[in-house]
Formats: C-alpha cells, structure tokens, sequence
C-alpha cells in the first residue's frame, strides 16, 4: 500500500489581531530556576521577622540592603541585624504599575533610612492615605506571617 | 586615538506602533536616509557597525544586531551589539567612536532600534523595570516612573523644586515638536494641562512622562581623511564620557559633590551627594567629556543640548549633572526661561523624548542625529522645509543618553568641522 504522510489535525490555532500586516499572539513563558546565592540569609531573616543589612569589618560601612562585599573597599561584609524602625527618606504613591503590579495599584513606595546606616532599603509603606506621607515620617517593619521568601515579606506601616 | 566625525544621520518617523515594518526594516529606511544625504559614501567604504538595542524581551529574537547587519547588505562586515539600558544608543554612538579613533576602522555605522509595540503599555513597563534588581527592587513594585518620583521627591524636598517648573519642561519640548516632523507626540501645552493630567506616580502625571515607541535610528562615523571625502559638512565628535552608579538606588553613596571647574567647594555645604536626588552618572560622563572637549563653563561654552528627559524631573536633573547651573537650581534654571528655544542654551530643540519618542536602543542615536543636523546647519533640509528649530550659527553641542535610575549615563560633544 502507497504511504500517504499527513499531520494530524489539530484545533490548536492561533489568536489573530489582525490581517494587514498580519499579527498575531505568540505566547511565552518560563520559570527560573533562581537562586538567592549569597543574599540568601537576608530572605530567611524575613521569615525570622529579622531584616539583615551588611556592614563592613574594614571600612565600617553599613548597607542598608545587603551585599555581600563591600563596593567602597572591596572586603567580604558581615551580616548585621538593622532597627526594625526607621524614616522615610523619599515616598511616592503610584497609580499604575507594571503589569504584575497593576491590579495592587494605588501602593506606596518608600526608601527608609535607618540610624547608624549609611545605605537605603526599598520597601513598601501601608496604612496611610495618599497625601498623608512625609520625608522624615517615622515608619516600622512588619513581617507577613506565612513567607513568601521574596522581599516584599516586609514591609512599613507608620511607627 | 584620532579626530572621528558623523558625516550622515538618518531616523524613522517614531510611533507608537510600526506593525508594517519590523526592526530590520526600520533601521534599514534610517540606513537608506543617511546614505542617500551623502552620495558620496559607497557601501564598499563602510568597514563595520555596532548596534544597540535595549531589551531581549521586547525583540525576542537573539543576536537581532546581526539580523539587523544581513538586512542592510552588511554582512560579512565586523558588527557587535552594545547594551546600556536607556544609554544603549549614546553607548552604541560611543562604541563607534571607538572603533574609528583606535584605526580600527575608517568608517563605522551606528545603528539602534527598539520594538516597544510588540505588548501592552503595562507589560513594556514591567519589562522595563526588571532593569531594576530583582532580588530587592523589581518585587517591590516594579516601575520606573514610581522609582523617579521618588528621586523627584527628594530633589523637591532638598531644593525647593516645584512641580510647575517640572511642567514648563513638558511644555517646552512638547511645544518645541511642533514643528519636528519627526516627532511622535508634538502638543501646545500648559502648565494647567500637564498638572491636570492623570497621577501616574505622584508627583508625575502622564504629561511628565515619556511615551513608548518603535522605531530606528543611525548615525554614520568617519575618520577625518574619510569624513573630508564623504562630505563638506562633517561633523567632529570632540568629547566622549561615560559614568556609572549603583544599580539599586537605594544603594546611592550620601558624599560629597564631584566638582565642574566653574563650581566651588563652599556652593555645596551640608550637600549629601548624589544620594537618590542627583545623577552622579551624568555628571561623571560630563566632567570627562568637558575635560577632553576643553570646556570649562558649559552654560557659555555650548550652544545647545540633546538631553535625557523620559521624565521632566530627569530633565531638571539633569541641568544640575552637566553644570549649566548648579545643584538645586534646576528648577529656577527652567523657570527663568534658560533652556527655552529663545533662552540662553536651547535644551532639547527636538522636543526630546517626551515628544519624539523613545524607541530606547534608537533613542541615543535619534538624539545624535538631531544634534548633528543642528551644527550642519541642515534643520530646515531634515525637518520638511521648517528651520524654525535651528540654533543660529550652531557651533558646538552636547548630547546626553541616559540608562536606569542614572545607572548608566553618555556624554558626547559634537562641534562644527568645517
């Protein structure tokens, strides 16, 4: 019997938006295999309610959101605990957001500096109504209580 | 290392979509632009390119500067990509540079594009802020223009700016597209207009902001011995400078000011510098590009600059990085009319990206491209007959290509050679 090759069929189609110039919808996705690597006790110390900065043996330089060697005299730091209160040190509110952030919007965003740091910690700030933040607004971290080992396990409300 | 000129330039029409033209085709009509201006430059003497786009996720396709390069018949040529986030175009103009000062080659192109019709406004924006860390800062809430607000917010706080003087930004370059046939968004504005538009990330509105775009640009660089064979108007690049800071911003060094020549110690006491206000980047690049260009008072010394402004805070920012006043006057300096087109340094004659458009990986080149027209003295030729937007007697100008959160800043000097 003669061979006759065909595909199979298929109802798999494709979205098209539209036809001149054709366009059409490719989907893509993937999942990283990610590794904190040495920022990891930083992200098991939220999970502790600890929040971990990093502070220079040689220069006595203290980071605020850590790293693992220090950029001003190149020396491996030391994991340091920071105050769990601190000020705002600039805010904004935004409206809009990334996609992945879009449906939280509005949300406050916050750079908190802590006494006796030299660098900044990003973080978000809750319970307050646009307009009533302030530079210099004294702020306190909280910890979620299920972690979900990203940095948004803390965050700020006023102290 | 040895003199290096722009002999042609050539730009796409930015949009908000191109969906006719892809990548390759779009730097190939900026391609055919540029070589059409100078007749006299044959394909056979160019030597190589570089390339510059900003995101793999935008293009989705890898190694694109060589689909780019096999497009424009330039294979088998040398060619390489360059990538600085926002910067790419400026680092792709100064990657040119390069190649032609150090003999590699006599003459390189510099192209770059960018695809930003390819998703959603909000997913370019989430594309656009993984340029942010993203163990620390992109889970916070990714978003560029919610990281200059709070840069803007800051600089308000220490300096006094006003959110009206960011908005006469807005309408400066906005208002100055108007008669840019090149630009996406040209808008007769107010002050009223920009405040009242929707809060993006307080305190900027859409009207503060830069829109998304397609588009390519090119710039086309020649030795001196080339450029004088190509064309009787070249163009001489006479300062090249590069700074870098931190990638998180939180991360911002509180030290003190790195001065220009024309700046004292005493103008800057009790300054925390750069901290989250300032771009110690841009004013890196500018005291190197100063020192080689031989300029010591930048506000006397330049006739006019392309400039950064995704955001009309980076643009009052940015007054204070290149020394056209000091810091914290940005506010007043566009206050008092300084960088308006009847002022004393024009900035942004283009309308800049708020109103061309920002194609990210064209956008340095687009800029280039606008300056080096300037000091040909071809506007009226490049922009359908209207000189409205020529500097007159334009001799010497600044052109800036900014990245990140100032995470990766150029600074070029273009001066007259002829």
């Amino acid at each position: 019997m003669a061979r006759k090759p065909k595909l199979q069929e298929t109802e798999k189609g494709t979205v098209l938006f539209n036809v001149d110039p054709i366009i059409i919808k490719d989907h893509y996705e993937v999942d990283y295999i990610h590794s904190y690597a040495q920022d990891s006790p930083f992200f098991r110390g939220l999970a502790e309610g600890r929040l971990l900065g990093s502070r220079c043996p040689s220069c006595d330089y203290t980071y605020g959101t850590p790293r693992a060697h220090c950029m001003r005299c190149g020396d491996k730091t030391e994991w340091v605990d920071l105050p769990l209160e601190g000020r705002v040190h600039t805010y904004t509110t935004c409206y809009f957001g990334g996609e992945e952030f879009l449906e939280e919007t509005p949300f406050h965003l916050i750079l908190v500096e802590f006494d006796g740091v030299d660098t900044l910690f990003l973080s978000r700030l809750i319970g307050v109504e646009p307009g009533e933040i302030e530079i210099g607004m004294r702020v306190r971290a909280k910890f979620r209580r299920l972690s979900q080992f990203k940095v948004t396990d803390v965050y700020f409300v006023p102290a | 290392m040895r003199d290096v000129y722009i002999v042609a330039a050539g730009i796409t029409k930015f949009a908000r979509a191109r969906p006719k033209a892809d990548f390759r085709y779009m730097v190939k009509e900026a391609f055919d632009y540029a070589m059409r201006d100078v007749p006299k430059l044959k394909p056979e003497m160019i030597d190589g390119s570089v390339c510059s786009y900003f995101s793999d996720h935008f293009t989705r396709q890898l190694m694109a500067g060589i689909m780019a390069q096999d497009y424009l018949g330039l294979c088998s040529k040398p060619s390489k990509r360059v990538e600085g986030g926002g910067a790419s175009g400026g680092l792709c103009l100064q990657t040119a540079y390069d190649a032609v000062a150090s003999g590699r080659m006599e003459v390189c192109v510099a192209y770059g594009f960018e695809t930003m019709s390819r998703v959603t406004t909000w997913k370019g924006n989430e594309f656009i802020a993984l340029a942010s860390d993203t163990n620390f800062d992109y889970p916070v809430g990714g978003f560029y223009t919610g990281y200059y607000a709070m840069m803007v917010r800051r600089h308000m706080y220490e300096f006094g700016t006003t959110v009206e003087q960011m908005a006469l930004v807005s309408v400066k370059n906005h208002g100055n597209a108007l008669h840019n046939p090149w630009a996406q968004y040209p808008m007769k504005l107010t002050v009223d207009d920009v405040r009242s538009a929707p809060m993006v990330a307080d305190p900027l509105t859409r009207l503060d902001i830069c829109v998304m775009s397609d588009g390519a640009a090119v710039c086309v660089l020649a030795s001196e011995d080339a450029a004088r064979e190509i064309t009787d108007k070249p163009i001489k690049i006479s300062g090249v400078g590069t700074g870098t800071d931190t990638m998180r911003l939180a991360d911002r060094p509180h030290d003190e000011v790195i001065l220009l020549p024309h700046e004292n110690p005493e103008d800057y006491r009790g300054l925390k510098y750069p901290g989250v206000h300032s771009f110690r980047a841009g004013r890196v690049a500018a005291k190197m590009a100063y020192e080689m260009a031989g300029i010591r008072d930048p506000l006397r010394e330049l006739d006019f600059i392309e400039l950064y402004d995704a955001y009309t805070s980076s643009e009052i920012q940015t007054y204070e990085d290149l020394g056209l006043c000091r810091y914290g006057e940005g506010g007043k300096f566009i206050q008092e009319g300084y960088p308006r087109m009847d002022g004393d340094i024009p900035v942004n004659p283009s309308g800049g990206l708020l109103a061309c458009g920002h194609p990210i990986g064209a956008t340095g080149l687009m800029q280039a491209a606008f300056a080096f027209w300037q000091l040909q003295g071809t506007i009226g030729k490049h922009f359908s007959g209207d000189d409205t937007l020529q500097v007159p007697d334009a001799r010497r100008g600044l052109v800036h290509s900014h990245a990140g959160t100032g995470t990766c800043i150029t600074v070029t000097i273009l001066e007259r050679g002829f």
